[in-house]
């Protein structure tokens, strides 16, 4: 079907995309780490940090990308509870996209890890040293996170249901622009 | 179009079907739908079934204390690894001296065995943190063993000490034990922390200012000359902290930092096993201990001591123990920090 509304621009598009691929790797990755005893639990948490590192720096650019170009408006047709759940499951999302990263970053902080990037490359600490606040954090990391897959799943059966369902351009604005 | 031919309840059975796929490659990642796959937590749980929880505490080598001094460099160890620590000058050391088990009150004639945990603070905030223990090789090569022997130590309820026939058992049927109860054998244990040498155990792989990887142990060779354990020491439940601290009331203790290098074709994914005698051995500088805490309130009480925390110039080897053990570490610390976390609000509240 053909639609009238205008997409999200090349950049947001661009950024979803990624930042998909992304964020589903890094939830991944984060499962395995902590339950697999194997070579892979080395590899994958090397991994994690520099991902989360540039998961905050791209979430940031499109938190600022999204305030400054907006979205497509949604179609009228839709009922409202349906637009209430799609405007609370992206503050969701952008709220946890900012805030995964920076509870990871403060919780290595206040673990006392060394919050190495690569090589001898490693960022300084942005909370104190307190094993309370580790705890805190380190649960936080992980129920946020299951938050995080939840919604995506449910931001996934969303945008089928726009595409598959109710054909009504939605997908299409982030799929095609 | 092809899609408009699919029936609405196809296309719902479709989208339930993605999200249903994703959530469940979810739950295996995660262990969830393989509960019988070795994971970490999987190890911890064990050692708390066979030894019971004692909040706040390590859930193995609980009982230790804090020790802090500095390690001096004398850039010997440039030849092998980058690391800023083998530069010639002093790097900070916090360090925790304990032995092996569950129990923070445990006797300490009750095993044969001590570790010298060590965190180097690095001036530009790298860090390397190794565990060592007072044996040079591990009684095991894998997590599956270490795990399987777990199992098999499991404290007979009506001894409170393992069954012989099952750890015979379970000797028997993993050879790889061998050299280390041999070793074990053939060493009594010291009359001090003082008077005994930690080893690294795992292999890790050093690189040095050309990028040439070199595969390498690492030793603390003690200044204070080997003493056996006393019988009177035998009876004295915390013998290993007095005589710490009366040495160190009368001067800082030492050790040298030996490197070993091994020669193409050693074994770097065996614990079991002794590299042979005659490898390059390099003397990279002296381990000097000032000062002894408690526990409870020394710096290293808050620190996980995983071996894979290393500076840029040394890097975990293929021994699967590493991982194994950065794992299972972090599930240990991040179970007594939550406990510790849980105490400090009990002690808030009047």
């Amino acid at each position: 079907m053909t639609s009238t509304r205008s997409g999200f621009n090349a950049l947001a598009r661009l950024l979803h995309w990624c930042m998909a691929v992304l964020i589903i790797a890094m939830l991944f990755v984060g499962v395995g780490m902590v339950s697999t005893v194997s070579q892979l639990h080395n590899t994958l948490l090397a991994l994690h940090r520099p991902l989360g590192i540039a998961l905050l720096a791209l979430a940031i650019v499109r938190a600022a990308v999204r305030l400054i170009c907006g979205a497509p408006r949604l179609p009228a047709a839709m009922p409202g509870w349906q637009r209430a759940a799609a405007h609370g499951s992206h503050w969701v999302l952008y709220a946890l996209m900012i805030a995964m990263p920076l509870i990871g970053w403060s919780m290595l902080s206040a673990g006392g890890y060394p919050i190495v990037l690569g090589g001898s490359v490693h960022l300084p600490p942005i909370a104190p040293h307190s094993v309370a606040l580790y705890a805190w954090l380190r649960a936080a990391h992980t129920w946020l996170a299951m938050a995080l897959f939840a919604t995506i799943l449910a931001h996934v059966a969303a945008a089928l249901f726009h595409a598959l369902i109710r054909r009504d351009g939605v997908f299409a604005s982030m799929a095609r622009g | 179009m092809s899609r408009a031919a699919l029936c609405v309840p196809c296309r719902l059975a479709a989208i339930a079907a993605v999200v249903a796929c994703a959530g469940g490659a979810f739950a295996w990642t995660a262990g969830w739908l393989t509960p019988r796959r070795l994971s970490a937590p999987h190890i911890v749980n064990t050692f708390e079934t066979n030894y019971g929880v004692h909040p706040g505490y390590r859930r193995n080598h609980a009982k230790g204390l804090c020790v802090e001094g500095e390690f001096e460099s004398n850039g010997n160890g440039a030849r092998v690894s980058r690391a800023a620590v083998f530069a010639p000058g002093d790097t900070p050391v916090i360090g925790r001296f304990a032995i092996p088990g569950s129990n923070p009150s445990a006797p300490d004639a009750s095993i044969p065995i001590r570790s010298m945990a060590l965190l180097f603070q690095l001036q530009d905030g790298e860090q390397w943190r190794t565990g060592m223990n007072s044996t040079p090789i591990f009684v095991v090569r894998t997590p599956k063993q270490f795990y399987r022997q777990l199992v098999a130590s499991k404290p007979d309820p009506a001894t409170g000490k393992p069954d012989p026939a099952r750890l015979d058992a379970f000797f028997r049927a993993n050879p790889e034990t061998l050299p280390f109860r041999q070793w074990l054998k053939a060493h009594p244990p010291a009359s001090s922390f003082a008077n005994t040498a930690f080893y690294g155990i795992d292999a890790f792989i050093a690189t040095d200012a050309n990028g040439n990887a070199h595969a390498v142990r690492w030793q603390m060779v003690p200044q204070t000359p080997f003493e056996p354990e006393t019988s009177a020491q035998k009876s004295d439940p915390n013998f290993l902290a007095d005589d710490l601290d009366a040495r160190l009331a009368q001067g800082p203790l030492r050790w040298r930092l030996v490197l070993t290098v091994a020669a193409p074709g050693d074994p770097t994914n065996d614990a079991t096993l002794q590299w042979p005698a005659g490898r390059e051995q390099i003397d990279a500088g002296t381990l000097v201990l000032r000062q002894a805490t408690p526990q409870r309130e020394g710096a290293c009480r808050d620190v996980n001591y995983d071996p894979t925390i290393l500076p840029d110039g040394l890097k975990p080897s293929d021994d699967p123990l590493l991982a194994a053990r950065s794992a299972a570490y972090s599930v240990s610390f991040n179970r007594r920090t939550r406990e510790e976390a849980a105490r400090s609000q009990g002690d808030a509240q009047p």
